[in-house]
């Protein structure tokens, strides 16, 4: 069984103001197959947790591991962490004008299964999970993500979470900017996506409203750069009666 | 009313885009109030000139003075390593090319050596700086490719023994009334050279030249490229520089006759210690006429330099103009420098639109994240990201065998000599 281990993981940037710490001291186990909810204020270091883990350069890590069945991830170049199973489905998804969706897809595909995947299959493969995503045909010709919506860069980022495959997602506010439509679709990719591999999630997520749809195996409150407070799916109701005040005075006091 | 002048410079003009998106302006390295305020100064070092137009033109070598690099056409340029070229005496004889003919299987085109005495020699327009004008004075027979027909016809000029010596050379674009056609001038190997290009286009003929620099390292070729676009005539003209120590290619385009079309891109690819530089005119004389022009550059290592000034004038007759001009560079790594400077000037208050926009900007390392993140490489993530950048402009040659061998140049450049790429990446 796979397992993606973080363990104490103190992380900083580099502001104009200095350097700033954002997490001190991350906890977090996912195995194979299990869904974690990580809910939290805005600016308590969700984010920087998620791209820690996708190797972004902006971020450093001061201390801590995170391992992938032992091997330390730390270690791996950006790509290398893909290649080995990690994915992040992103905040704010980029766009890469004059790259089409198709290329881009067929190049990243290409990358990770170490050989081109084969056309035919290759094609299917894509027009299906489009059409599972509702996304029309027209978006694998455009420029990734150029001109998209909120919502459709969404989608985008789960159609790559369906066709890559990894064993690992983090999902960085994947519920942000969707309407409940939208949200049910995007929500039942990442439910097939796991049905079909049975990957570990990572979902970051501000609001409730996705936990009907993906159902968390457990939730942990994130405040201000650290796990404050773990449980299984009641603690997410708990938090959408009563807030996160109750961390954020615990936090400061 | 309408014979106000509007000389509109610099990065604070922002005139709206044809597709009513905004023109962005983003300053690039250099002080670019000095340079703007230069390049519409006068060829002599004397009173600015109103106009683009005005400038002091002549075809003897003698009717202008010394160079002394604070020309506006020579401001920019680097004018220690050319002055063979610009004074020296140049050898204006014949040079070998080959020829390949594409569809029409050469059906519709002639390509001959013409005398001086040529009466288009002349026609589509008069040198206005000193090199220009001292292979004008030197040539002695013009390279003329004439096409005509109606069918669909291409060609591609394949000019690679230019050799070691300094020479001057004249060619003359013809096509005439309603031939459709694409020529290629596909210049490589060594090269020390000027080069005046004429070319003319008939009424609602359909011409697209190419022009493609992959020199030696140390080739220099200073060419100019004269226009007349004639009445609903569509004319593409393409500026491909990828090699070479100085190139600098100056297209300069009169849309002469109503409902003419002109379009006119360029792609360059700068590395360590080259500079390459495209100076483009665009005149709007006749009424109801549309440009557009769109150039984009990549700079990497140092000492590359890329230079692209773009003038459009609008003149009084040109009503119902619709131009718009841009230029973009893509910087890639420290040490390298470019310039970019719009001028638009019009004549006249009866337009339908007129815009300019230049942006020079570092690599994205978001998108280069990003496109690691999937598990791209970064050699590769980065050829993507620059084939993409580039992309829009080798998509609009129309010209697919040149397109997919300028992707594989590009993709050459950015690769440098280091690196095998390990996985292909396609269109
Ligand atoms: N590149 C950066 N430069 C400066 N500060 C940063 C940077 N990245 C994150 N921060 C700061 O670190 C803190 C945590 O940011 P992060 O984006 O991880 O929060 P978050 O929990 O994802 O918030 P949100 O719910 O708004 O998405 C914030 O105070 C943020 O301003
Ligand atoms: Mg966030």
């Amino acid at each position: 069984m796979s397992t993606l281990k973080i363990s104490d993981l103190h992380v900083s940037v580099e502001t104009d103001q200095g350097t700033k710490q954002i997490l001190r001291g991350v906890d977090l186990t996912i195995n194979e197959g299990e869904i974690h909810a990580v809910m939290g204020p805005n600016g308590s270091g969700k984010s920087t947790l998620a791209y820690a883990i996708a190797g972004h350069p902006k971020y450093t890590v001061d201390s801590g591991s995170i391992t992938l069945d032992g091997e330390e991830v730390l270690e791996m170049s950006v790509d290398e962490r893909a290649k080995a199973g990690l994915f992040l489905a992103m905040q704010y998804p980029v766009e890469i004008p004059g790259v089409t969706n198709s290329n881009f897809l067929r190049t990243a595909k290409t990358a990770i299964a170490g050989e081109a995947p084969a056309i035919r299959t290759w094609v299917k493969d894509v027009r299906g999970a489009m059409e599972k995503l509702r996304m029309d045909s027209s978006f694998a010709e455009r420029n990734v993500n150029e001109g998209f919506s909120g919502g459709e860069k969404k989608r985008n980022e789960i159609l790559q979470l369906e066709l890559l495959k990894p064993r690992f997602a983090v999902l960085d506010e994947t519920d942000s900017g969707l309407d409940v439509d939208a949200l049910k679709i995007v929500s039942e990719g990442v439910n097939r996506a796991k049905a079909e591999t049975g990957l570990g999630i990572l979902l970051i997520t501000h609001y409730t409203r996705i936990l009907r749809y993906i159902k968390p195996d457990f939730v942990h409150v994130f405040v201000a750069g650290r796990v404050a407070e773990e449980g299984g799916p009641e603690l997410a109701d708990q938090l959408e009666n009563e807030g996160y005040d109750r961390f954020l005075t615990s936090a400061s006091a | 009313m309408s014979d106000e002048t509007i000389p509109l410079t610099g990065p604070t003009v922002d005139l709206t885009a044809p597709d009513g998106g905004t023109a962005v302006e983003v300053t690039g390295t250099g002080s670019r109030a000095a340079l703007i305020s230069d390049a519409t100064s006068s060829h002599n070092g004397g009173a600015p000139v109103q106009t683009r137009n005005a400038r002091f033109t002549s075809t003897e070598v003698s009717a202008f003075p010394e160079v002394t690099g604070r020309e506006a056409s020579w401001k920019l340029t680097p004018v220690d390593a050319l002055r063979d070229l610009i004074d020296g005496a140049l050898d204006g004889g014949r040079y070998d090319f080959t020829l390949d003919a594409g569809a029409g299987d050469g059906a519709g085109i002639d390509v001959s050596w013409v005398p001086r005495t040529d009466q288009r020699v002349g026609l589509a327009g008069i040198p206005e700086e000193r090199a220009s004008a001292n292979a004008w004075s030197t040539f002695s027979e013009a390279l003329a490719i004439t096409v005509s027909g109606e069918e669909r016809a291409e060609v591609r000029v394949q000019r690679d023994a230019f050799g070691p010596a300094v020479r001057g050379a004249h060619t003359i674009i013809e096509a005439k009334p309603f031939s459709d056609s694409v020529v290629v001038l596909d210049n490589s190997r060594d090269a020390s050279l000027v080069e005046n290009v004429e070319i003319i286009v008939g009424d609602q003929a359909r011409l697209t030249v190419v022009t493609v620099q992959d020199f030696d390292d140390d080739a220099r070729y200073l060419a100019t490229h004269f226009g007349r676009v004639g009445r609903d005539a569509t004319f593409k003209h393409v500026v491909v520089s990828l090699g070479g120590k100085v190139v600098r290619v100056n297209p300069a385009v009169t849309l002469a006759e109503r409902g003419a079309d002109g379009e006119l891109l360029g792609v360059y690819f700068s590395d360590a210690g080259q500079h390459l530089e495209q100076q483009v005119f665009m005149f709007h004389q006749a009424p109801d006429t549309k440009g557009r022009v769109n150039y984009k550059g990549a700079l990497q290592g140092a000492g590359a330099r890329t230079v692209w000034i773009g003038d459009v004038l609008i003149g009084p007759d040109a009503s119902g103009t619709d131009s718009y001009e841009q230029n973009r560079n893509l910087v890639l790594t420290d040490g390298t420098r470019a310039d970019s400077i719009p001028n638009l000037e019009i004549e006249t208050g009866d337009i339908q639109g007129a815009g300019h926009a230049s942006a020079t900007g570092r690599f994205d390392d978001e998108q280069l994240f990003y496109l690691q993140s999937r598990g791209i490489p970064e050699e590769v993530a980065r050829r993507l990201v620059v084939r993409g950048f580039l992309a829009d402009i080798v998509q609009k040659i129309g010209f697919a065998p040149l397109e997919e061998r300028l992707h594989a140049a590009i993709e050459a450049e950015l690769a440098g000599d280091a690196e095998t790429p390990s996985i292909e990446v396609t269109a």
